[in-house]
């Protein structure tokens, strides 16, 4: 929690919005790449790649 | 009382730094507890011993803070790969797991780290980030002996800022401009590392070392291809010939394309004239920016002193040449020009910047002749050779000074292990390896058989600060080994007709000066002065060795052999010693000789270090 909020800070600070949407991507991602390892649903997710 | 912990890690050389009320008390690299060369990982070791020395617990600490702002740099990198999309998808691909997984949470990282030394330490407000460039500024202002300077910070990359002008103030550093990636002199000369087959991050002094065998033939093609220099010595480098941006490498074919050979494989490539010429190249075009932007420097501020700091301010022959053409009227260097230094110079910016202390001392050098790290007691030192089975004979100083410099004056080469240890990659007299300057051999045996290091690389010379300018054409202090000057022209010796037409690697064999084995080919040297107030061990044994010899003059490169860090403990100093050429070892007090040791602790060194 400390981490988003020191990040919304940082975010709000350089005004760097545009970065949000890449970032959001690359966290939903990432984590949907690790949560599907070894599951049925991880074919799915690297046929999108 | 207030104690604060720098910190510098996750890229290369980590290192702690403790300083107390604004004093600078002790640091060190953890490559020197670890054993592994640049070591990146988090310090713990370097954070232990600065807490033990001054016996204090991590907790007690009130203020930690680390050397750069994790949140910057991954904006850096993000914009970075966005700018050269599509291009750099490999690099992409390898560089985000881990972010994503742990360098953009390293500020949990490092209190989990922190957590694990000291279980009790449980306030994360404490830990505070500092920038970069910020902290290499704060290192070369803060200890030097300057109440206000022009500070001049040039690396490689920090979080966006390359170079980075500031002014320093009594208590304040301001960052007044800054160049940002990926236009950057410290990559510059790292890819040009990279194309002479040299490891990027650790083989930019051998590029330095080499320059001098060749002709810059190919500066007018760097300036005129690779980069746009303008008058103030601002530039902005052309990314069609570079790499390092998004790829894996630092260059790519186009300039493989311009100089008309591919990057040398160190493996299986020798070095040629070619190399020697870029090298030549590349430096004579770093001094042309590093010069002429101190020159736009002075012209803007006016003021008369300069500090220096980042990777680039150890290129000490580009420093040489700003002081030569007095452009200043007094230089400071950091002698942690790296990012180790930047451990310190994030407490001290803290320190002087956010909690707005003055400086105490601002009329001497602060560093306390960068001898900051661990030194061992001689309970210490006798019990470790006893149980490492070491044959050896305790004398008092005196004995031990005369004894160390009539074995210099006979040619032995001897590791020399006293007092703390330096801070910064420099060997500055505590744990070195001396030689006599005056012997032909010396530069040729060290290299080979004792640092088992290329033979092309020169050795620097320690001198007697008094005499200095009786045998090198310079009359400036010198603790850090950062300025490079010629011989003093008396000395150096004529050639022979036939002499004069060697070059290259040739010349590595002709006996230019009365000190051959400090003389580098072009007649410059690498310069240490010692004086009685910094180093008084190392200037009594100078002093004696000059009394015997006349000649104040000692060679003087790190304990170590290629590959490994500085020596650390007298452990590892003697464990170099038997696994090495040379001839004599005093640690402390103790003297050790070569032929009274059980040669079954010889081991096989060279191979327990990776060849940088």
């Amino acid at each position: 929690m400390s981490f988003l909020k020191e990040f919304i800070k940082f975010l709000m600070e350089r005004k760097k919005f545009w970065l949000v949407p890449i970032l959001l991507f690359l966290l939903i991602f990432g984590a949907l790449f690790v949560v599907t390892q070894g599951t049925a649903v991880a074919p799915f997710i690297y046929t999108i790649f | 009382m207030t104690y604060i912990l720098g910190v510098s890690a996750f890229y290369h050389d980590s290192a702690a730094a403790l300083i107390k009320d604004g004093k600078i008390i002790s640091a060190a690299q953890e490559e020197r507890f670890t054993r592994k060369k640049h070591d990146s990982g988090f310090p713990t070791n370097a954070i232990n011993f600065v807490l033990n020395f001054s016996n204090i617990k991590l907790n007690e600490i009130d203020h930690i803070v680390f050397y750069e702002k994790p949140f910057l740099k991954f904006e850096r990198l993000l914009e970075t790969y966005v700018a050269f999309a599509p291009k750099g998808f490999q690099s992409f691909s390898r560089a985000m797991p881990i972010w994503l997984k742990e360098k953009l949470f390293q500020k949990k990282f490092i209190f989990d780290y922190l957590k694990s030394i000291d279980n009790t330490f449980k306030d994360d407000t404490k830990l505070l980030f500092s920038e970069h460039h910020l902290s290499h500024a704060a290192s070369a202002f803060y200890p030097s002996p300057f109440e206000e300077a022009i500070i001049l910070t040039a690396d490689g990359v920090g979080e966006w800022a390359t170079t980075t002008v500031a002014i320093g103030k009594k208590n304040n550093v301001e960052i007044k401009k800054e160049l940002h990636f990926p236009h950057s002199l410290g990559l510059l000369y790292s890819a040009f590392t990279y194309y002479t087959g040299f490891k990027v991050n650790s083989g930019e002094y051998k590029l330095m070392g080499l320059a001098p065998y060749g002709k810059p033939l190919y500066v007018d093609k760097i300036l005129s291809n690779l980069i746009d220099l303008k008058n103030d010595g601002t530039f902005i480098l052309d990314q069609k010939y570079f790499n390092y941006s998004t790829g894996l490498t630092m260059t790519n074919k186009n300039f493989d394309d311009l100089f008309g050979e591919k990057p040398r494989k160190p493996e299986t490539e020798k070095i040629t004239q070619f190399h020697m010429d870029i090298a030549a190249s590349i430096q004579n075009v770093t001094e042309k920016i590093m010069l002429l932007l101190a020159k736009s420097l002075k012209k803007e501020y006016e003021i008369p002193n300069l500090c220096l700091a980042g990777g680039v301010a150890l290129n000490c022959v580009a420093n040489g040449k700003i002081l030569q053409e007095k452009i200043f009227e007094n230089i400071w260097v950091q002698p942690a020009a790296g990012d180790a230094g930047g451990s310190l110079g994030a407490a001290l910016a803290y320190w002087h910047i956010d909690l707005d202390n003055e400086r105490e001392e601002t009329h001497k050098d602060n560093m306390c002749g960068s001898y900051l790290g661990n030194e061992f007691k001689e309970i210490e030192i006798l019990e470790k050779l006893d149980e490492i089975g070491a044959n050896y004979e305790k004398l008092d100083q005196n004995e031990i000074i005369n004894k160390t410099a009539r074995d210099l004056a006979d040619g032995k080469a001897v590791g020399w292990f006293q007092g703390r240890m330096e801070f910064g990659p420099r060997a500055l007299g505590n744990r070195s390896i001396l030689g006599d300057p005056r012997s032909d051999t010396m530069q040729k045996n060290l290299n080979l058989k004792v640092k088992y290091r290329e033979s092309f690389r020169p050795f620097a010379p320690s001198i007697l600060r008094e005499d200095l300018n009786d045998w090198f054409e310079m009359n400036t202090d010198s603790p850090y080994m950062l300025f490079v000057s010629d011989v003093k022209k008396s000395r150096t010796l004529e050639l022979s007709n036939e002499q004069k037409k060697l070059f290259g690697i040739d010349l590595l064999n002709v006996k230019k000066s009365e000190i051959p084995a400090v003389t580098h080919v072009d007649y410059s040297a690498r310069i240490q002065t010692v004086s009685k107030e910094t180093n008084p061990l190392y200037y009594k044994l100078i002093e004696k060795f000059k009394e015997k010899t006349n000649c104040p003059v000692l060679v003087n490169t790190s304990f170590n052999i290629r590959g490994e860090p500085i020596v650390h403990t007298p452990e590892d100093a003697f464990k170099c010693f038997m696994g090495t050429e040379l001839d004599v070892l005093v640690v402390g007090n103790c003297y050790l000789v070569k032929t009274d040791q059980d040669l079954n602790l010889k081991s096989n060194y060279t191979n327990n270090f990776e060849l940088d």
